[in-house]
């Protein structure tokens, strides 16, 4: 946090709009959450000073258009008693979004937890090439698109196999979306190909007697992904990070890495198209 | 495992997701504990589903048996 300043993220969270002296006001929302009391000033400001509509972003945003600049001190002063802040625009770190982890039937991790300690630590940063996107989702079904992010995060599961606990029902094998298991009846065997298993947990989910369980949760890093107008999807930088403490530090490193060696104006995906995924690799962890 | 009597049956051959599970759930709402309830299921998107949403639900299965096309499944109610 030492080198980047609170006072910057002062000029993020308004956006011109086509009439004069009206801006969209864009508010910091942390992994889509919001309680149902902010939502209710959130209304009220719409409402009280703009013409009566909310506009939700593809990245789960607020934003609330049609704000006269004159107006913006009161309303700060009103999200604020509400626990609401502006948002972040321009070439900073932008909104972390999260899908709802494990309170969702297939999430291996806490997305919102983690959601909130990478905005509390980098949200609104600035200082480098250009805007750094990071979503963070629960498992491989991948619903917050974590290779469109700059630097996604994806929950991911190991297990392990009880066979003793096996009727060798062969539900685990219909399960799973890559055939990554074989039940074989004559003789009872189970053949798990490791190298195929995307660390989903349908298996573990499913099994009727535990005979798959989970052995541990970890986390897959993706990098380099964007959208607009030259979109790009993300590679998978790292398969399986262990610790949270890791993931953090992770980024961190790659943001370091990105003002080191990005170029102004360049998204992270350019600036490791150029510079090498392999060197960042080795740089960041 | 040898046969078990089910004190109830469910067919929800051609029932999707989540009605499935749902019909499930309210059958084993007015069963008692440890009754057996047997339920048949399309494979596909429903065995992928149903067995487990029963398991997050604290049931316990006792037996998955494919059967041609679809899944019977022995569920007792916890």
């Amino acid at each position: 946090m030492s080198e980047y300043t609170l006072g910057e993220l002062k000029s993020g969270g308004l956006m011109k709009q086509k009439e004069k002296d009206l801006f969209s006001l864009r508010l910091r929302i942390v992994g889509g959450f919001v309680n149902a009391c902010q939502l209710v000033k959130l209304s009220e400001i719409a409402d009280k000073y703009g013409k009566g509509h909310i506009h939700l972003t593809t990245r789960q945003g607020v934003e609330i258009p049609n704000i006269n600049i004159k107006d913006v001190e009161n309303i700060k002063k009103e999200l604020g008693e509400a626990g609401l802040q502006m948002g972040a625009c321009g070439q900073r770190v932008r909104t972390v979004t999260a899908c709802q982890g494990k309170e969702c039937s297939h999430g291996l991790i806490d997305c919102f937890s983690l959601a909130e300690e990478i905005d509390r630590e980098y949200f609104g940063i600035g200082g480098h090439p250009h805007k750094f996107k990071i979503g963070i989702t629960g498992c491989p079904n991948g619903c917050i698109k974590p290779q469109e992010n700059d630097l996604g995060i994806m929950g991911k599961l190991r297990k392990k196999f009880i066979k003793e606990n096996c009727n060798f029902c062969g539900l685990c094998a219909s399960v799973c979306p890559v055939g990554a298991i074989e039940v074989n009846k004559k003789p009872d065997d189970i053949v798990f190909n490791e190298g195929k298993c995307i660390g989903c947990g349908d298996c573990v989910h499913s099994c009727p007697t535990n005979a798959w369980q989970k052995r541990q949760e970890g986390y897959s890093v993706f990098v380099g992904g964007k959208m607009g107008k030259f979109p790009k999807l993300g590679i998978k930088a790292f398969d399986f990070i262990e610790t949270k403490k890791k993931v953090l530090e992770i980024i961190k490193n790659t943001l370091e890495f990105y003002k080191k060696f990005g170029e102004k104006g360049e998204r992270f995906g350019d600036t490791l198209d150029r510079v090498g995924v392999e060197k960042y690799k080795k740089a960041v962890i | 495992m040898n046969e078990i009597k089910p004190d109830s049956v469910l067919d929800l051959k051609g029932v999707a997701c989540p009605s499935n599970f749902v019909r499930a759930k309210l059958r084993l709402e007015d069963m008692q504990k440890d009754e057996i309830l047997e339920i048949i299921i399309d494979d596909g998107e429903p065995i992928k589903n149903v067995p487990r949403s029963i398991k997050e639900e604290g049931h316990q299965i006792l037996k998955a048996e494919k059967v041609d096309n679809y899944w019977k499944l022995v569920i007792k109610k916890q």
